[in-house]
């Protein structure tokens, strides 16, 4: 019961609220939607907290990618052994895990001790960051920990697959609920925050700005399109 | 030929008593909201000075503007788009509240709540960053009237050059103020540093905007500005930037900072040019060759041809001939008396500047010898090397001779009109000796002396047929948006989230009505009826107070 609750409920009601949450948001708060970035406020920690904590856990979210969306066959197909692809997989993983995890370390202690940013963070910032460093340090910790005793699951016969019949309609919890405690406490906790996300500042990173690349440098618009900050009401739109 | 319109400033500093209404009342307008209270679109400096923000000139530090990079073709200072998203989670250039200054209030409560002490009580000014006492240290202004100029004068990034001829000894130094806007340029850097694409060119009248629903917060356009007039809202976390007050462009009145100049410096009007153009003019090799290049782009409004494109791409009848009329087109290419503001920064600026000749009449006139002597002007224009390096390094990337021709040409009118005003001969050889016509002079005189406001500010309005969508024009309920009338407050994902409110409800066709009519307000009159945001003190119109009980 609690299995199922946890493992297949869960997972959609979250992503649920991720997918309309974010449509919501887009649709009633555009204006609200950025980085809120406090480089203003303070910039030398910032300068080495942000590229180390950002460019980390870019890296920690292709690791996740590669980790849960290819299946072992696959990989094992191309001829990785599965201990040559864990032993990638964990080298960089923690590399990357600990580069996430000490940026965030940096950004809170700036936070904390620098006035005006610690006067600009608000509830939902607080929310987010135990939700996020929860997330993280769950994940890096079951990692670690189970390399360290030496019995490395291979979360790519478990999490996975069930990672992915959440995707195609089948939800198997069994597959989940054999594997250790801290993968399970690492996917509860990431699915809760997954749920929050459309309501925090972690929305920019859906607007990572790959567009910049190909636009021409100078934007024209025309004035027509929308004068103004009040939108064209039905009925009066301009004729072509 | 590609036509575009661009609406365009022109202030003439030798008027400009450095009195800060602009800024002021451009602060009340636009940026008297939390988040940015450090932000001033209009700032008046007094040069030599630092400016504001602080050093904001020195582009070897703060990577603004364009350059030319070594296979000659123009490139973002700041680096290209693949540097730029490398350098997303924190921009290296970004100026700190620092540069700028922290900005503070006092605990005036104190002044009122504080016990009975033998001491008089104060206001401690408290940083509107944290809340918490403060020592104030510097300010968008601080260095006004050349205040401490000894101590740290020679901060000024122009005075790199020439720091040790200029001297800050009170007697022997020369000061000038420089108000500053949003350039609104051509080929503007900020537009093309912003990752999103939210910063645009308006195609109509070429004013630069920030769209605050696209706007992402990345912060490249802030040190992308070489004039550092794009700031950082630290409560929305958006860019804003002066918006050449298009709300009231848009209905043909002039800017507010114009609207309110007390030296009456400042002339807006329209620039017909050439779009094709301005990539090669940005991309000229010489430093020394951009004014001439920015000013080739820049088209005849009475030549048929261009007349004829300018039809063909859309631009209305009226606007044409306002850019005829063009107060801004005369001051740049007929009379060649305004010069760019650091064309150096290869960002084709569009508020030009008419640099001070008074300097020079300061001079002259100290050391007794006639200061409206043509003869005397001259030879001080000749003499007076330091203030006309100064101004070339402000107006021309270094040139001296542009400078030197437009503060001949301003002296010239001076001693030309002296013999008109007392009645003598004008004497045709002044105006020869700088290239004029005795009429152009005298038109020139007429423009920098006498132009009254529809010859200052020539603002063709935006049309009619599009009127009903103008932010300005309340043809829809101007109430009729979430929340309501003066509902601010924040949204539930931080400041002033969730839609945006139109940018005033003020309507300023009301404001135009009351400046043209003679009569006291009449509240039967809907379009008259009472706004107190505009209600300028006089009468006690019907509507203001409830009717008062009869019965009593």
């Amino acid at each position: 019961m609690t299995g199922t609750l946890l493992f297949v409920v869960l997972p959609y009601v979250c992503l649920a609220i991720f997918v309309l949450g974010h449509v919501w948001r887009y649709r009633y708060d555009k204006f609200g939607w950025t980085t809120r970035s406090s480089q203003l406020y303070e910039r030398r920690l910032l300068r080495i907290g942000s590229p180390m904590f950002h460019f980390g856990i870019l890296l920690v979210a292709l690791g996740h990618v590669g980790g849960l969306l290819i299946p072992e066959s696959w990989t094992e197909a191309v001829g990785i052994s599965e201990g040559a692809y864990h032993a990638v997989a964990f080298s960089l993983g923690t590399v990357a895990g600990i580069c996430t995890l000490g940026g965030a370390a940096i950004l809170i202690y700036r936070r904390r001790t620098v006035g005006p940013v610690f006067s600009a963070t608000t509830v939902n910032d607080k929310i987010m960051y135990v939700l996020l460093i929860g997330v993280i340090v769950l994940g890096l910790g079951t990692t670690v920990l189970g390399n360290v005793t030496g019995h490395p699951h291979d979360y790519r016969l478990t999490v996975s697959p069930w990672f992915r019949s959440i995707f195609y309609f089948q939800p198997d919890r069994t597959l989940i609920e054999a594997a250790p405690i801290g993968f399970r406490l690492h996917v509860i906790a990431a699915w809760i925050l997954f749920a929050f996300w459309p309501f925090s500042r972690l929305v920019h990173v859906f607007s990572a700005p790959l567009g910049y690349l190909t636009r021409p440098y100078i934007v024209y618009r025309s004035r027509d399109r929308q004068l103004g900050s009040r939108p064209v009401k039905p009925g009066w739109e301009r004729v072509p | 030929m590609r036509v575009m319109a661009q609406m365009a400033m022109v202030m003439n500093l030798d008027k400009c008593i450095g009195c800060h209404t602009c800024s002021v009342t451009c602060k009340q307008a636009w940026t008297n909201r939390s988040g940015v209270e450090y932000v001033w679109f209009n700032n008046v400096e007094t040069r030599p000075g630092q400016g504001y923000p602080r050093r904001y000139e020195d582009q070897e530090k703060w990577k603004g503007g364009w350059t030319l990079n070594r296979r000659g073709r123009l490139a973002l200072k700041g680096g290209g788009r693949i540097k730029k998203l490398f350098s997303i989670f924190s921009n290296p250039k970004m100026p700190a509240i620092a540069d700028y200054y922290e900005p503070w209030t006092y605990d005036y409560e104190n002044l009122t709540n504080a016990p009975l002490q033998e001491h008089t009580p104060v206001a401690r000014p408290k940083s509107l960053l944290t809340g918490e006492d403060m020592k104030i240290s510097w300010s968008a202004n601080w260095d006004d009237n050349l205040g401490g100029s000894p101590d740290h004068g020679d901060k000024d990034v122009l005075l790199k050059g020439i720091a040790d001829k200029v001297k800050f000894e009170f007697e022997q130094t020369f000061m000038f103020y420089l108000p500053r806007i949003c350039e609104h340029c051509l080929n503007p850097s900020c537009a093309a540093s912003c990752p999103s694409g939210a910063i645009y060119k308006r195609a109509e009248d070429g004013i630069v905007l920030v769209d605050q629903d696209r706007c992402r917060g990345w912060r490249m356009c802030v040190s992308g500005c070489p004039y550092k007039k794009i700031y950082f809202n630290h409560r929305t976390g958006k860019a804003e930037k002066c918006t050449f007050c298009f709300p009231r462009i848009e209905v043909g009145i002039p800017t507010v900072c114009s609207e309110t100049c007390v030296g009456r410096l400042r002339y807006i009007g329209l620039m017909l040019y050439d779009a094709d153009r301005v990539l090669d003019a940005a991309s000229t090799e010489d430093e020394h060759g951009l004014y001439e290049a920015q000013r080739d782009v820049f088209l005849d409004p009475s030549d048929p041809a261009v007349i004829a494109a300018a039809e063909q791409a859309g631009i209305p009848r009226d606007w044409i001939e306002a850019a005829q009329r063009s107060p801004v087109y005369a001051l740049i290419n007929r009379f060649k008396v305004a010069l760019p503001l650091h064309p150096e920064y290869r960002t084709m600026p569009m508020v030009w500047y008419i640099p001070p000749l008074s300097p020079v009449v300061d001079v002259v006139r100290d050391t007794g010898y006639d200061a409206e002597d043509k003869g005397n002007l001259f030879a001080a224009i000749e003499a007076l090397r330091i203030p006309i390096d100064y101004l070339a390094q402000l107006f021309t990337a270094g040139d001296p001779a542009p400078v030197d021709l437009v503060l001949r040409r301003l002296a010239a009118m001076r001693s030309y009109m002296r013999d008109i005003n007392l009645g003598r001969d004008p004497d045709e050889s002044i105006p020869a000796a700088v290239g004029l016509t005795g009429q152009e002079m005298y038109d020139m005189y007429r423009l920098l002396a006498l132009a009254k406001y529809d010859e200052r500010y020539v603002i063709p309005p935006a049309h009619a047929e599009q009127a009903h969508s103008l932010e300005e024009l309340a043809t829809e309920c101007s109430l009729d948006y979430d929340g309501g009338p003066g509902m601010g407050g924040s949204g539930p994902f931080g400041e002033q989230s969730g839609s945006p409110m139109p940018i005033a409800v003020e309507n300023f066709h009301m404001l135009v009505d009351r400046q043209t009519s003679d009569t006291m307000v009449d509240s039967g009159n809907k379009e008259l009826r009472v706004n107190l945001l505009n209600w300028d003190g006089k009468g006690r119109p019907e509507g203001l107070f409830p009717p008062r009980d009869e019965r009593r």
